[in-house]
C-alpha cells in the first residue's frame, strides 16, 4: 500500500487476477448447484433430504467450501470496483470496508457449510 | 433543393444549442454542413479540423449523440428525418462549440508511455522486422490509430472513472509492447497497469464499435490484461520512473 493509502500497482493488478480466477471456479461451481438444485427437488424439497445429503459428506463440503471462498474473493473485488466508479471512492476507508465485506461473506458462508455438514 | 435542419452546441461547458437551417446537397459530409454554417452563416462559430479526408483525427464531434469522424460522415447516414444535431466530443473539456479540449487526452498517452524508446542510433543498420511475427501482426492490428478520440469519448469506463488511461492510449501502447525495436516495455507495463489502466476496462466495446479506423481498442486492452497479470505474477511489475 502507498503512502496516501491506494494500493500497489502490483495488487491492483493481482486482485484482478484473483476476481478472474475466481470467476473461473464460480461459473463451474453455480453450474454444479443448479443442476444439483434441479435434480434434487425432482422427489420434493425437504430439510431432510438435504441433510441427508450433505451431512458427512466430504465431498460436498469441499465443494461448497470452494464455492465460499471463490464468493468470498470473487465479490468484495467487483464491489471495490462498483463503489470506486459510482461513487469515485478511493483509498484506505474502501479497501477496508470490501476487505469487511469478504471476511463477512467467508464467516457466513463457512458457518453455513459447517451447519449442514455435521 | 432540400433543407437541412441542424443544431449546433454553442458555448463552453455551460451553453445551448442553436438552430441553423443548411442546403441539402449530395454526397454532403457532416464536415461539409459546419463549413456550410461557419463561412456562410455564422463566423464565430468554432470547430476543428484539418485534413478532410480521414487521416489527421481532428474533426471528430458527437454527431446525433454519438462520437464520429465528420469528415468521413456522411450526411444521408447519420441524419435521419432531416435533423442534425451537433455537439462537442464527450469526456472531454469544452473550449468553445464545437472544439473540445484534447489535453487529458494527450495526456494519458504520454502517461501510457505511449513513445517510442528505441535504442539504436543513426550509426546503426536499420531494424529489419518480419511481417510474418507474431508482434509484428499484433502491432499491425492496432498501429493505424488518428487520434481522434473517438473511442475515449465513446467510452463508458472513462465517463465513471476520470483516471482511467482510455482506449486510445492503452491501444498505443499494446502497439510499442510488441514493437521488437522498443525498450521501454517493462515500465510501460507497469504504467497501464492496475484501476487506471487496462484493468479498469469492463469490456463494454464501445471504443471497437465506433472506431472510424476499425480497429479493436478492446483486444489491445484485453492483450496488456495478459501481460501486466503476468508480470504481477512473477514480481516484475515495478513502477519505474
Amino acid at each position: 500500500m502507498t503512502s496516501d493509502g491506494e494500493l500497489s500497482v502490483r495488487a491492483q493488478v493481482l486482485l484482478w487476477t484473483a476476481q478472474r480466477a475466481s470467476a473461473a471456479v464460480l461459473a463451474a461451481c453455480v453450474l454444479v448447484h443448479l443442476l444439483t438444485m434441479i435434480y434434487a427437488v425432482q422427489g420434493g424439497l425437504t430439510a431432510a433430504e438435504i441433510l441427508s445429503r450433505t451431512r458427512g459428506s466430504v465431498g460436498w463440503a469441499a465443494f461448497y467450501a470452494l464455492f465460499v471462498a471463490a464468493v468470498a474473493i470473487h465479490a468484495p473485488i467487483g464491489l471495490r470496483t462498483v463503489l470506486s466508479e459510482t461513487f469515485q471512492w478511493r483509498g484506505r476507508a474502501l479497501e477496508a470496508t470490501v476487505l469487511m465485506i469478504g471476511i463477512v461473506l467467508a464467516v457466513l458462508g463457512f458457518r453455513a457449510v459447517y451447519a449442514v455438514f455435521i | 433543393m432540400s433543407t437541412l435542419h441542424v443544431r449546433i452546441w454553442r458555448g463552453g461547458e455551460e451553453g445551448s444549442f442553436q438552430a441553423f437551417d443548411v442546403p441539402r446537397l449530395e454526397s454532403q459530409t457532416v464536415l461539409d454542413v459546419v463549413t456550410y454554417i461557419q463561412r456562410s452563416l455564422d463566423p464565430t462559430l468554432s470547430y476543428r479540423f484539418a485534413c478532410r479526408v480521414g487521416m489527421c483525427g481532428s474533426c471528430a464531434m458527437t454527431v446525433n449523440g454519438r462520437a464520429r469522424w465528420t469528415c468521413r460522415t456522411h450526411v444521408a447516414k447519420v441524419a435521419t428525418g432531416g435533423l442534425l444535431e451537433l455537439a462537442p466530443l464527450a469526456n472531454l473539456p469544452v473550449i468553445k462549440d464545437l472544439v473540445a479540449d484534447m489535453t487529458p487526452f494527450f495526456d494519458k498517452w504520454a502517461r501510457a508511455r505511449g513513445r517510442f524508446q528505441g535504442t539504436r542510433t543513426r550509426k546503426d543498420d536499420f531494424a529489419r522486422v518480419s511481417p510474418d511475427t507474431e508482434q509484428r501482426r499484433l502491432a499491425d492490428a492496432g498501429i493505424e490509430c488518428i487520434g481522434c478520440g473517438v473511442c475515449y469519448s465513446s467510452c463508458d469506463v472513462v465517463a465513471w472513472n476520470p483516471d482511467y488511461l482510455g482506449p486510445a492510449a492503452l491501444n498505443r501502447a499494446w502497439t510499442l509492447l510488441n514493437d521488437v525495436r522498443d525498450a521501454d516495455g517493462r515500465a510501460r507495463l507497469a504504467a497501464v497497469a492496475g484501476d487506471a489502466g487496462c484493468h479498469a476496462c469492463h469490456t463494454h466495446m464501445n471504443c471497437t464499435e465506433r472506431c472510424p479506423k476499425g480497429l479493436a481498442p478492446t483486444a489491445s486492452i484485453a492483450g496488456l490484461k495478459r501481460a501486466t497479470a503476468l508480470a504481477a505474477l512473477r514480481g516484475e511489475l515495478a513502477v519505474t520512473e
